[in-house]
């Protein structure tokens, strides 16, 4: 059978099982008691092993069966989630990861993990007969756990042959509470019977006199209609002993001896971690069930229930129930279409708007209000679709950050704010890299050796907050560390050392410009080269990044209490808002998201200070940059202005005066790319059409600093 | 059947040119075209084709001829290039004519002609000569054509 057109399902597939393995992982290392974690991370194992035994992919479904007998036992309690065992089970989502990416990149993911097979297996079998618990092993390998289903030494066991549904969990807990019996009953009848349904229905009709029945199986329709061989099982909830529920069924004729079973104790138990003979069956049978339900669900109701009881004591982690929304995948390029497609319409009905103005014709500019009004809908649609929670690119930190302290002898906890913030899906492409500088940085650079916090009266765990908001139209994303903040002093020097700037400039720079002097190409501030930053790439390339995506990025720092980077970027990259000018007869746009105001001043209050050009705005003084001088504009003839207008724009704490000719006004516009012939052209970020179907540049105003 | 290569012919400076068929996306009467600063000197500046903005190549200007103001005739041919779209400005474009195999011969090389270098053939059709034009070649100018660029 041809599997590889569901290869890219279960790339995908693959991929979010071990974020979520990431994810569990990192949790259950910070609370190794929890179960509700290692179900979480033996359900992703066991349905990446599944997957890829069936798409073929024996070397993933080797490692994942190992790590299942590892999880299963640390999950009996035979084993502690020691540190040890954690970081053997992170190498091997490490090892998955790449196996994962070999088969992305058409491979078999055929890599060699022998070591860790070999650490799998040592650890599986031998600590597994130490204890006085029976041995357990991989359901997979064919033995079940020889506990007696009916546990008859406990009197009570768990159903997990049962799904039920959240309506029927919650009733069964309040019944629990309130101190009703839940029985699990199976009734059965004498197979000679001739008439089953109604046997069945004096069974329905006894039990409802004692209590409810909240559950049949099969459906009381069909055990009406006889659809049913000889037994069918059935929830109650009574306050009547057991031993009266089973005289109301045997009292009845052709009715055999019931088995009836107390579900009380799955709801209620809380297991202690060192697993005692119970705890163990229980988890066995717990295990059988979700064995039992290879169809991909692995929930099975008793589970599922036993699992929330516990999480609900442990607060912090919640497992990631696979989400049942209705969603579709799209193809990144169809979305690209769309987008192109709602620009068009955008500029053909700004195209018509300007036809009717011109031709005076009343009804069109109703039926154009109409339209208007469903292109920006479409247009906030499309957007929004295109829209990915920052989630995607965060959530790759926790481990990374984890590695990192560990690795440095760091103790650090990430915080992670407003992961569900959403943003284009081109700027999130784009976002990741810088990112991971600038976290890298805080670990490395910015928190202090657990010596030196606890020297400087610091808590010995560093704390690294990484968050992202909307402000506006922009998307505000911060990594903040409480390390040792940057010395203005520190920065001052090195820069002179390399060259950057001279010593009288550099004295005369603000602290807070001093700061952003590590945004200079050249400049690396770490005393020591280590593996993790310095790698040759400096800030100035995370300060390229964001502003080749419209972006600006600002540095706080106060020296012994931490440091923020504060990057803003724009929502999208497809459609901004833009002010239109007149430089000569030529239209340029320059993104309103530089512009902090416009003014205009006579010509005669522009000064000189050293051959630039520059006016006193509010007693600051603003350099000018003439526009046309740096866009080559051919002179025109056209009439202009007594008075100079200036467009004052703003990169991170800089400004800076635009000269030009004419304000249009404000426009949405649509970016379009000038093409390979056309690339890295100066000052020019790209071209937008205008409404009268002419092109017009969009002015790249961070390459003007 | 006989091999050969269906072309567009097109004049600049009373010199005829043909190029193949095959990558011509379409032809169009000289639009509104916005000048891009910085660019190369080759390229005329920027036109919107339906909504997608596209570089315009003016060939006198790559062949070093005189620069004239487009007139009446001219024309710009569309070129789909490595995926995207690209104009050539020439002062006029005739017709589509099927040149046979053995018409074309490769073009004299080194003799001093200039801008033989972006020459892959000419076709010799009566006592007509077109000559074929090596796209590849006309549009290389990022690596060549890189001083003139920087900011006052």
């Amino acid at each position: 059978m041809d599997m590889s057109q569901y290869r890219g399902m279960f790339l995908e597939e693959a991929q979010e099982h071990l974020q979520k393995l990431n994810d569990a992982l990192l949790a259950l290392e910070s609370s190794p008691e929890n179960r509700a974690i290692l179900d979480e991370i033996f359900r992703s194992a066991h349905t990446l092993k599944g997957m890829s035994a069936t798409m073929g992919f024996n070397q993933v479904a080797e490692l994942t069966h190992n790590m299942e007998n590892v999880l299963h036992k640390l999950r009996n309690g035979e084993l502690c989630s020691a540190s040890g065992i954690v970081d053997l089970l992170f190498k091997c989502v490490d090892s998955l990861d790449s196996m994962i990416n070999d088969i992305a990149g058409g491979g078999e993911g055929n890599l060699t993990v022998g070591d860790l097979l070999t650490e799998l297996k040592n650890l599986h079998e031998s600590e597994g007969h130490a204890g006085s618990i029976p041995v357990a092993v991989g359901p997979e390998a064919g033995s079940h756990p020889d506990t007696p289903i009916d546990g008859a030494a406990v009197g009570q066991k768990i159903i997990t042959s049962i799904e039920f549904n959240e309506y029927e969990k919650n009733l069964i807990k309040q019944a629990i509470d309130q101190g009703y019996h839940c029985y699990h009953i199976v009734a059965s009848i004498d197979p000679r019977c001739v008439m089953k349904s109604a046997r069945a229905f004096m069974i329905f009709k006894n039990m409802e006199a004692i209590g409810e029945i909240i559950k049949s199986i099969p459906p009381v329709q069909e055990i009406e209609e006889e659809k049913f061989d000889t037994s069918f099982q059935l929830i109650l909830i009574s306050m009547e002993p057991e031993e009266n529920v089973r005289k109301g069924l045997v009292s009845i004729t052709e009715v055999m001896e019931p088995d009836i079973t107390v579900i009380s104790q799955v709801f209620t138990s809380s297991i202690p971690a060192e697993g005692t003979e119970t705890q163990s069956a229980e988890s066995q049978l717990l295990q059988q069930g979700r064995e039992a339900d290879k169809t991909g669900k692995q929930d099975s109701g008793a589970a599922d229930i036993s699992n929330r009881e516990k999480t609900k004591n442990e607060p912090g982690y919640v497992p990631a129930k696979a989400k049942a929304s209705q969603t579709v995948r799209v193809d990144t390029t169809k979305l690209d279409n769309l987008i192109n497609l709602v620009g068009e319409l955008v500029i053909n009905k700004t195209r018509i708007e300007q036809i009717g103005r011109v031709n005076q014709v009343p009804d069109l500019a109703e039926t154009l209000e109409q339209m208007d009004r469903i292109t920006t809908d479409l247009q906030n649609v499309v957007m929004k679709v295109r829209m990915v929670p920052i989630d995607t690119v965060f959530s790759r930190f926790p481990r990374m950050v984890r590695d990192l302290a560990k690795e440095l002898g760091k103790e650090i906890e990430l915080i992670i704010e407003g992961k569900e913030t959403e943003l284009d899906r081109t700027v999130i492409d784009e976002v990741g890299d810088p990112l991971v500088h600038l976290l890298r940085n805080a670990v490395d650079h910015g928190i202090e050796e657990p010596e030196a916090r606890i020297a400087a009266q610091k808590p010995e765990q560093g704390k690294v907050l990484l968050s992202a908001r909307h402000e506006g139209n922009n998307v505000v994303i911060e990594v903040e560390d409480d390390g040792k903040g940057l010395d203005p002093e520190a920065i001052r020097q090195k820069a002179v050392e390399k060259g950057i700037l001279d010593a009288e400039s550099a004295a005369e720079l603000s602290d807070t410009e001093a700061v952003r002097l590590v945004l200079k190409p050249g400049f690396s501030t770490a005393e020591k080269i280590t593996d993790i930053s310095g790698r040759g790439v400096g800030m100035d390339v995370v300060k390229n990044k964001i502003e080749a995506l419209s972006g600006s990025i600002n540095i706080e720092s106060t020296p012994g209490r931490g440091t923020r980077f504060k990057i803003q970027l724009p929502l999208t990259l497809a459609i901004i808002q833009a002010l239109l000018v007149l430089i000569e007869e030529e239209t340029y746009a320059i993104p309103l998201s530089f512009i902090a105001e416009t003014t205009s001043v006579m010509p005669e209050q522009v000064n000189k200070i050293q051959d630039q050009e520059v006016i006193l705005l509010r007693g600051d003084v603003l350099p000018l940059i003439r526009l046309n001088e740096v866009l080559q504009v051919p002179p025109s003839d056209l009439p202009k202005d007594e008075e100079i207008n200036i467009v004052v724009v703003k990169n991170g704490e800089k400004r800076v005066g635009l000269l030009v000719d004419t304000l249009i006004g404000q426009q949405e516009i649509v970016i379009k790319p000038l093409g390979k012939l056309l690339g890295n052209i100066p000052v020019v970020a790209g071209a937008t059409i205008l409404g009268n179907g002419q092109v017009s540049l969009i002015i790249d105003v961070a390459g003007l600093f | 059947m006989e091999t050969g290569v269906q072309v567009v012919a097109c004049t600049v400076e009373g010199e005829e040119y043909a190029i193949e068929i095959k990558i011509v996306q379409e032809i169009i009467r000289v639009l509104e075209i916005t000048r891009v600063p910085h660019a190369s000197p080759f390229i005329s500046g920027v036109i919107n084709l339906r909504g997608m903005v596209i570089p315009v190549m003016d060939l006198r200007k790559r062949f070093g001829l005189p620069p004239r103001e487009p007139e009446e005739t001219a024309r710009i041919v569309v070129i789909n290039w490595n995926r995207e779209m690209v104009g050539v400005l020439v002062d006029s474009v005739s017709e589509v004519i099927w040149l046979p195999a053995q018409t074309v011969e490769t073009p004299p090389s080194g003799t001093g002609g200039a801008n033989t270098e972006f020459f892959s053939g000419i076709g010799k059709l009566g006592s007509r000569l077109l000559i074929m034009l090596d796209l590849e070649k006309i549009f290389e100018i990022n690596d060549s054509v890189s001083s003139g660029r920087g900011i006052v």
